[in-house]
């Protein structure tokens, strides 16, 4: 066991030194030359007016917690598609009734438009 | 202790340069590939001394370096911090995703069983899941900290399409997992290599072709790639959440979309399509279904799983490629009904019926 989380701590360890490597490696190797022009945002030429974080749409952060259910319920599913021949029948009704209340939750958002993008 | 963790280090140092290889040379791919289908030449102008090495030039020298000795551009108003972590949160997850992929059956080697794999653990396809959604990350903290309206547009409107088919994908895999009723990405391949009826392999997409599609579609939707670019928007958001960066920040964006276009072929391959197994081919050689043998040594067997895996990332990557340039793109908010009313409803479908035929064959 501690051999297969080995090879996790050293994939991820390699994988940032590459990672870091490349950033500095830009840092490094690019010229620095800094001017007023160059420090503006990119908006196609028109000068941009105020902050950037301001405010945004709501419906993001429905979409957000939407996610945040439905991904709880496949989370859920996970161990049940491991053990589930174990189970049975009897464990496939039980799954399924909390399929289907979460169904009716999905069906619920969509009759009240939630998932409509305007 | 200390060879295990040398052997461990061989593998990933050997996996990372393959993705990041498999990812330049993508790059070029598309060009070329974008130039055949649109009926031109596409980008034959770099060369070495009249040499262009089809294409090899340009991938390997002149499109790195040239990133690599740009301006660091970082614009002022940001928060730096932030701006040079956005790029390196958003290659990690994908590559360290990628090392999951076996690429040959165990190897014995002075009386050691290595697997071919960076990351041989027995939740493969869990561990490949999360860090994919680690993703999201990456373009979140890229729109917010370009401290640009558009970019933070683009960065939101990306991060709500990625977690959209997340829902797709992670069902899709949970009928893949019924399947084989394993989570071993290892096991999931060596389950696949026994004969249907004699003589067909028996891969994952006869057995589930209905998540093989919906995990491709969620896939390509995953690595924001046409037709779902909506938040790179090439011809209304500029580049999207990636506008303010220059450089290697920049190539690190475009080198974690092709990884991720490498990460989606090198599942599909894996779950659907194989993975190392070649029809017919066993520890000991060929077994043709007519009953011929062809005997091989261990070595030439290995050499051939890893071929074929090559061969079928290949593959896919080439498909999502030409299904880039070939269909238009889908407006944002067809994209976000296809992925909630459409995908998830199907692969929520695809499940129960899958536990349903299971239980049934199962008796």
């Amino acid at each position: 066991m501690q051999q297969q989380y080995l090879s996790i701590l050293v994939t991820f360890i390699v994988t940032g030194a590459v990672v870091g490597l490349m950033v500095s490696l830009g840092r490094l190797l690019g010229p620095t030359r800094p001017s007023a022009i160059k420090g503006e945002s990119f908006e196609c030429g028109n000068p941009s007016t105020g902050s950037a974080w301001g405010r945004f749409a709501v419906k993001f952060y429905l979409t957000a917690i939407l996610f945040i259910v439905f991904d709880v319920e496949v989370v859920f599913l996970y161990p049940y598609a491991i053990v589930f021949r174990r189970l049975g029948w009897f464990g496939f009704v039980e799954v399924l009734i909390f399929a289907s209340v979460l169904l009716v939750a999905l069906l619920y958002v969509w009759r009240k438009g939630a998932l409509e993008w305007d | 202790m200390g060879i295990e963790i040398a052997i461990a280090v061989l593998k990933a140092v050997v996996v990372i340069l393959l993705l990041l290889g498999l990812a330049g040379m993508l790059g070029w791919v598309e060009r070329k590939g974008s130039a055949l289908i649109q009926d031109r030449i596409g980008a034959n102008r770099a060369s070495v001394f009249g040499f262009a090495g089809a294409g090899l030039v340009n991938t390997l020298m002149a499109d790195p370096l040239k990133f690599l000795v740009k301006e660091d551009l970082v614009p002022a108003h940001v928060d730096r911090f932030l701006h040079t972590l956005a790029p390196c949160v958003n290659l990690f997850p994908v590559v360290v995703a990628f090392a999951a992929i076996p690429f040959a059956d165990t190897v014995h080697i002075a009386g050691r069983a290595i697997e071919l794999q960076a990351v041989s653990i027995n939740i493969g396809l869990l561990y490949v899941l999360a860090m994919m959604s680690l993703g999201v990350y990456g373009v979140v903290l890229a729109g917010w900290a370009s401290n640009d309206r558009l970019s933070l547009l683009g960065g939101i409107r990306g991060s709500a399409q990625m977690i959209s088919y997340e829902i797709g994908m992670g069902l899709a895999l949970v009928s893949v997992v019924m399947t084989y009723g394993t989570l071993d990405l290892q096991g999931i391949v060596r389950a696949q290599g026994h004969l249907i009826g004699g003589w067909l392999p028996a891969w994952g997409v006869f057995y589930q072709p209905l998540a093989c599609l919906i995990f491709l579609i969620a896939g390509i939707a995953e690595s924001k790639r046409n037709p779902f670019d909506m938040p790179e928007g090439e011809s209304e958001l500029v580049s999207g959440y990636f506008t303010e960066y220059s450089g290697i920040k920049y190539l690190m964006f475009f080198m974690s979309d092709f990884a991720e276009v490498g990460l989606v072929a090198g599942l599909m391959t894996t779950l659907f399509f194989g993975g190392w197994q070649v029809p017919y081919l066993l520890a000991d050689g060929f077994h043709l279904p007519w009953g011929a043998t062809v005997a091989l040594p261990g070595l030439v067997v290995t050499l051939l799983q890893v071929a074929s895996v090559m061969v079928k990332v290949l593959f896919f990557c080439w498909l999502q490629i030409l299904i880039r340039w070939t269909l238009p793109r889908l407006r944002y908010d067809q994209l976000m009904a296809f992925g909630w009313k459409g995908l998830l409803p199907l692969a929520l479908a695809n499940v129960l019926v899958t536990a349903m035929v299971v239980l049934a064959v199962q008796g």
